[in-house]
């Protein structure tokens, strides 16, 4: 399954949430704000790192980037355009978005 | 063909198919309207013959708790229509073992019977489905 | 692959709607068909012919009428929800329809693939 979060680990607990229910081998797609979880240095950094253990984590690039964040992404985790986002959508049978 | 007909036709021509939905519901009753409209999504399904799910998890098994006095709100209780899913041929109700506990919520306080999961019988249900709509 | 699209916050609000017309836009570039856009909650406000937003900002609303026109889009806007918050079919963009909750439940079926936009 493909996991799509929006929401930075702060405001909301989606994040979270999402990763209590990924099965090993899902992907995780962090869009929005939910791409300052995997910036170096930010206390979600621990659980993403692990996520990358169990899933697949990416993080979309235009929202990286229009943030200000693109340089301190989380090694490990991937960087995908939108076309990648489509990608991944068309990839896995299911997706859900944990809003 | 007139738009009403065209989309009827193209309705029951959907309905051949059976996928397997699942309806997510991790917000609170009346701070937003996401249960709420919701909850219309999964009345709607009811019409399309699919195989349903209702998931309640974090702040969704809220919605499922008895007593629910809206009268000075001036705002539709709309609690009691969990009740008429069963009427619409929606059974499968799962509410999150987790998610109770972490509210101090016990079973007999929801007002509808419904199958409690932990969060790893929750996942294992998420991947069998064919669509999952969240709110 | 046909693809759903649900987008359930109106426009500038929320980024929400920004990332449903990119993913969309994205999908039709790899050769996917974008089954139905179907807006629902405050959505249904990204149908709305009477937004003016600044000249230098971009224009969401007409942007989703281009998208419906150039590649022929099913834009729908939930009936209950649009009632609720004032979208009637006397201030619907160009290429919007209204439609009841149902289009929805279609699109999860007919589609391949129905993503969801949101808050």
């Amino acid at each position: 399954m493909l996991h799509i979060v929006n929401k930075s680990p702060y405001e909301k607990s989606s994040l979270t949430s999402c990763l209590a229910h990924a099965s090993k081998g899902s992907a995780l797609l962090l869009i929005e704000d939910a791409v300052y979880a995997a910036t170096k240095g930010n206390s979600a950094e621990a659980d993403i790192r692990r996520a990358t253990q169990e899933l697949t984590v990416y993080a979309l690039g235009p929202d990286l980037e229009a943030r200000g964040v693109r340089a301190s992404i989380v090694d490990g985790v991937k960087v995908v355009d939108y076309g990648g986002f489509v990608d991944l959508v068309a990839e896995h049978r299911t997706n859900q978005s944990w809003l | 063909m007139s738009q009403v007909a065209e989309e009827t036709e193209s309705e029951a021509a959907a309905e051949a198919v059976v996928k397997k939905f699942m309806f997510v519901s991790r917000k609170a009753p009346y701070g937003t309207i996401y249960a709420l409209e919701g909850l219309e999504v999964v009345l709607i399904s009811a019409a399309f013959n699919q195989d349903v799910s209702l998931a309640f998890l974090d702040d969704g098994v809220y919605a499922l708790l008895k007593g629910q006095q809206t009268k000075a709100l001036e705002v539709k209780n709309f609690s009691p229509t969990y009740r008429a899913l069963e009427g619409y041929d929606i059974e499968k109700l799962y509410v999150e073992r987790e998610s109770l506990a972490a509210r101090g919520i016990r079973e007999d306080q929801l007002i509808v019977p419904v199958q409690v999961v932990d969060a790893k019988e929750m996942a294992a249900l998420m991947e069998q489905q064919d669509v999952i709509i969240g709110f | 692959m046909k693809i759903g699209v649900l987008v359930n916050e109106g426009p500038y609000n929320h980024q929400a709607a920004d990332t449903a017309y990119q993913f969309a836009r994205a999908a039709l570039a790899k050769g996917h068909q974008v089954q139905r856009v179907f807006f629902y909650n405050d959505g249904v406000n990204n149908a709305s012919k009477l937004t003016e937003p600044p000249q230098d900002d971009r224009q969401i609303v007409n942007r989703w009428s281009k998208l419906a026109e150039e590649h022929g889009i099913d834009l729908v806007v939930c009936v209950a929800a649009g009632l609720r918050r004032g979208l009637v079919k006397d201030n619907l963009a160009p290429g919007f329809r209204i439609s009841g909750l149902g289009q929805l439940v279609e699109a999860g079926i007919e589609s391949d693939r129905l993503v969801a936009f949101g808050d």
